[in-house]
């Protein structure tokens, strides 16, 4: 799903992209160093559940940044944003001091800026294709700080442009869950004209951008700022609605759904299966990271509790981990550690996630893992038992095996345990559609390229057909099921007038 | 939505309500749950359905008042609503013809007991039902479940009501007159741990419908994992209803108390108000 070239390049040669590439010398463009995101100080970050660790880049700073692109006649960037954002275009305006254009820009083709400007690994995607990395071997442009300080600008400004959308052609399609994907699709399919209804079985819109993330990462507010903007354009919301169980597929039908989007995540925390994992005080880090981030458990004015330990061991080592292992330092944690099987260098988690987390005191016991828990008489976890690893061979996923360490075990005093090993896909919906064809690990089969499953008026997309991965792929892939979603409609509608 | 249209109190601590909702009414079958959660700052918390009425668009929940949630949902009035209500959930139970069914309810058990006798009796089966309590005020829904058992047998701890003893003993009487041909049983974990225990020396097929934590009950969290027959089950997603010979009752006795010390904490600042 790119952009074409054709008109990629008539706005590039609009003039005022002209004038931006001569008025400074390329020389002393690539001379300019890339900006630093100011943070929170550590000290002070790790007291609040709720304050941004990332504080965001002042006008000066952006401008500054902005001016660093250099509009390249190929922008490779582009190729790596799984949603194809405009990128030289929205840098350009901001270098040319439009930032509410900029804004405009993004939302193009991006229904959630101001969250993927904080929570996608830009490192990964658009900054690792930056001609200044992979030409000159220079820190590539901050196009992720760019895109949230055009998104925050905006929001800021109290000036929320929305974006245009179609004529409304009567036709009703649904998604199933309200996560990125879903979103994403939403906002394609709403601006392309159709009367689209998001069907959410939490109490909240926003799936795990709102039980998952926390909001020192990305706050609840900038969230629901966006998922206003999809309100404005259209988007219906319900929620407390199990598709498949409130009501079935087929009462959708009569309804008069045509089309359907499943994004229903990756619902099953997965457990190691070891001696003692049930018992108290040991949580999968979604039943921790919802207690705090969706239920507001770490408050004293809501009703959900959440265990308040004193020393917490994470297993595992993505964002997840990152993310949970903060949130009980900052539920006050005295010892939060993290424990992973492999090193460092094979952690999944953001280089950035690791590095707050190390600066905010974060235990790592890298080359660790887990056989073993022990409680106390009512059950509560009071210890565990590990052993060390050494590095072997890679395996299928080109990270080298880790291999226990013969006499290498050891025991750690815990009182709260957060495994955060992985997910499986939700088999909710899977459940209820015997025709659905789904893969040995339960995810969704799609046909890569459309984002269609084996029942062809359902699309599907996100953790549910990847089985776990991130906002900005789930959001892309949202977006591939809308314009091919969007393509069988529109065909079906020709060829049955066709045949009355 | 999910406006209480009618409230009856079976003992100053038991409340029947009847919500509106009217596609949870059409969907639900008997043995799912649903998610509930009362005002802004609550917390999820699950409940089976005790009963539904597809015509007038309603669910039957019995609460009885354990902790802060329950409170708060059996403070609500005719005319107010319940914040979110989400379901049903969890997999429905297996109704078929097989026989002899023995229907074990304990407490604020019996609720969720009756949609299952209703359903039982309906595909033909001869439906035996033990219902049990500490006392005769916590005996509940005794006429309904009358109307779908061909016997009712009512025991009370005190001897207050029906046959003095625990709910066993009343079992221990149908087992030994006539065959069985599966069991349910739903009420108090302790109490169908010993129930288990009963029709396990029988060799008695035996469903028990577990009540575990859960924060979402869609299958996300894994608050409600119990083992059964060594392998851990979502009670959610996989239950609520187990194999009760298979289930490993003194880790659900445990885990059911994962919270004690924020709930005393919680409970104390409620109560006080």
């Amino acid at each position: 799903m790119s952009l074409d070239p054709e008109y990629l390049k008539a706005e590039r040669s609009q003039e005022w992209r002209a004038a931006l590439r001569t008025k400074i010398k390329n020389k002393e463009r690539t001379a300019i160093a890339r900006v630093h995101m100011p943070e929170q100080a550590p000290e002070i970050r790790v007291k609040y559940q709720d304050r941004e660790v990332n504080l965001g880049i002042t006008a000066e700073q952006a401008a500054l940044e902005a001016s660093r692109c250099m509009d390249c006649v190929n922008p490779t960037c582009i190729e790596g944003c799984p949603v194809s954002i405009n990128i030289p275009k929205f840098v350009k305006q901001i270098d040319n001091g439009d930032i509410l254009g900029a804004a405009a820009t993004l939302k193009e083709t991006n229904a959630l800026p101001a969250v993927c400007g904080r929570v996608c690994p830009q490192e990964k995607q658009c900054e690792s294709r930056c001609f200044y990395l992979e030409k000159m071997n220079l820190d590539s442009v901050a196009i992720g700080h760019l895109e949230r300080f055009a998104a925050d600008f905006e929001r800021e400004s109290g000036t929320a442009n929305i974006p245009a959308v179609a004529a409304p052609n009567g036709i009703k399609v649904a998604t199933v869950g309200s996560g990125p994907a879903a979103l994403s699709f939403a906002g394609d399919m709403v601006k392309n004209g159709y009367d689209v209804t998001v069907f959410e079985a939490l109490h909240e819109i926003g799936g795990v951008l709102k039980y998952g993330i926390p909001e020192f990462r990305l706050p609840n507010s900038i969230v629901d700022f966006e998922l206003n903007n999809l309100k404005t354009m259209g988007v219906k919301f319900e929620t407390n609605f199990i598709v498949g169980r409130t009501a079935s597929f087929d009462d959708l039908r009569e309804e008069g759904y045509k089309g359907f989007f499943i994004g229903s995540g990756a619902g099953l925390p997965r457990f190691m299966d070891i001696p003692g994992e049930n018992y108290n005080g040991i949580l999968s880090s979604n039943e921790y990271l919802t207690r705090v981030n969706l239920m507001g458990a770490n408050s004293d004015t809501t009703d959900t509790p959440v265990i308040m330990g004193k020393k917490v061991a994470v297993i595992g080592g993505g964002n997840t981990a990152m993310d949970s292992v903060r949130t009980a330092l900052r539920l006050g944690a005295e010892r939060a550690m993290i424990i992973y099987r492999r090193s460092e260098a094979e952690m999944p988690a953001r280089i950035e996630e690791v590095k707050h987390a190390k600066e905010e005191g974060v235990e790592f016991m890298n080359l660790c893992n887990p056989l073993e828990y022990f409680a106390d008489e009512k059950g509560m976890v009071n210890k565990m038992r590990l052993n060390r690893m050494g590095l072997g061979e890679p395996d299928a996923s080109g990270r080298r095996r880790p291999v226990p360490i013969d006499g290498s075990e050891f025991e750690l005093q815990v009182d709260l345990v957060i495994v955060a090993v992985g997910v499986s896909p939700n088999p909710l919906v899977p459940s209820c559609l015997p025709d659905l064809k789904i893969s040995k690990w339960g995810t969704i089969i799609v046909e890569e390229d459309k984002m269609q499953s084996s029942i062809e008026e359902m699309f599907a997309g996100g953790d549910i057909v990847r089985g776990g991965a991130t906002v900005i792929l789930a959001m892309g892939d949202g977006r591939k099921a809308a314009e091919n979603m969007h393509l069988y409609l529109q065909n079906k509608i020709s060829n049955s007038t066709k045949i009355n | 939505m999910n406006r209480i249209v009618e409230k009856e109190y079976f003992s100053d601590k038991v409340v029947r309500l009847v919500v509106e909702n009217p596609k949870i009414a059409r969907s639900r079958k008997a043995g799912n749950f649903v998610i509930l959660k009362i005002g802004e700052k609550g917390e999820r918390f699950p409940l089976t359905i005790a009963d539904a009425d597809p015509v007038k668009g309603t669910i039957t929940l019995v609460v009885q008042i354990v902790g802060v949630s329950s409170a708060k949902l059996a403070a609500l009035e005719v005319g107010e609503s319940i914040t979110d209500l989400v379901g049903p959930l969890g997999k429905p139970t297996d109704i078929e013809l097989k026989g002899t069914i023995l229907a074990c309810g304990g407490g604020v058990g019996v609720a969720p007991l009756l949609p299952i006798v209703e359903a039982f009796k309906k595909a033909g089966n001869r439906v035996v039902s033990v219902i049990a309590a500490r006392s005769k005020d916590l005996i509940i829904l005794e006429d309904q479940i009358r109307r779908w058992s061909d016997e009712v047998i009512v025991m009370t701890d005190d001897g207050s009501y029906g046959r003095q003893g625990l709910i066993t003993a009343g079992m221990e009487e149908v087992i030994q007159r006539e065959k069985i041909d599966e069991c349910i049983v739903i009420g108090p974990a302790i109490m169908m741990k010993f129930a288990a225990l009963t029709t396990k020396k029988y060799a008695i097929p035996t469903q028990a419908s577990l009540n575990s934590i859960m924060v979402d009950g869609t299958g996300m969290c894994g608050a409600c994992r119990v083992t059964v027959g060594g392998k851990t089950k979502f009670t959610c997603v996989d239950g609520p209803e187990f194999d009760a010979h298979e289930i490993n009752f003194e880790e659900m006795l445990m885990r059911l108390g994962g919270y004690r010390s924020e709930e005393v904490v919680a409970n104390n600042k409620y109560f006080q108000k």
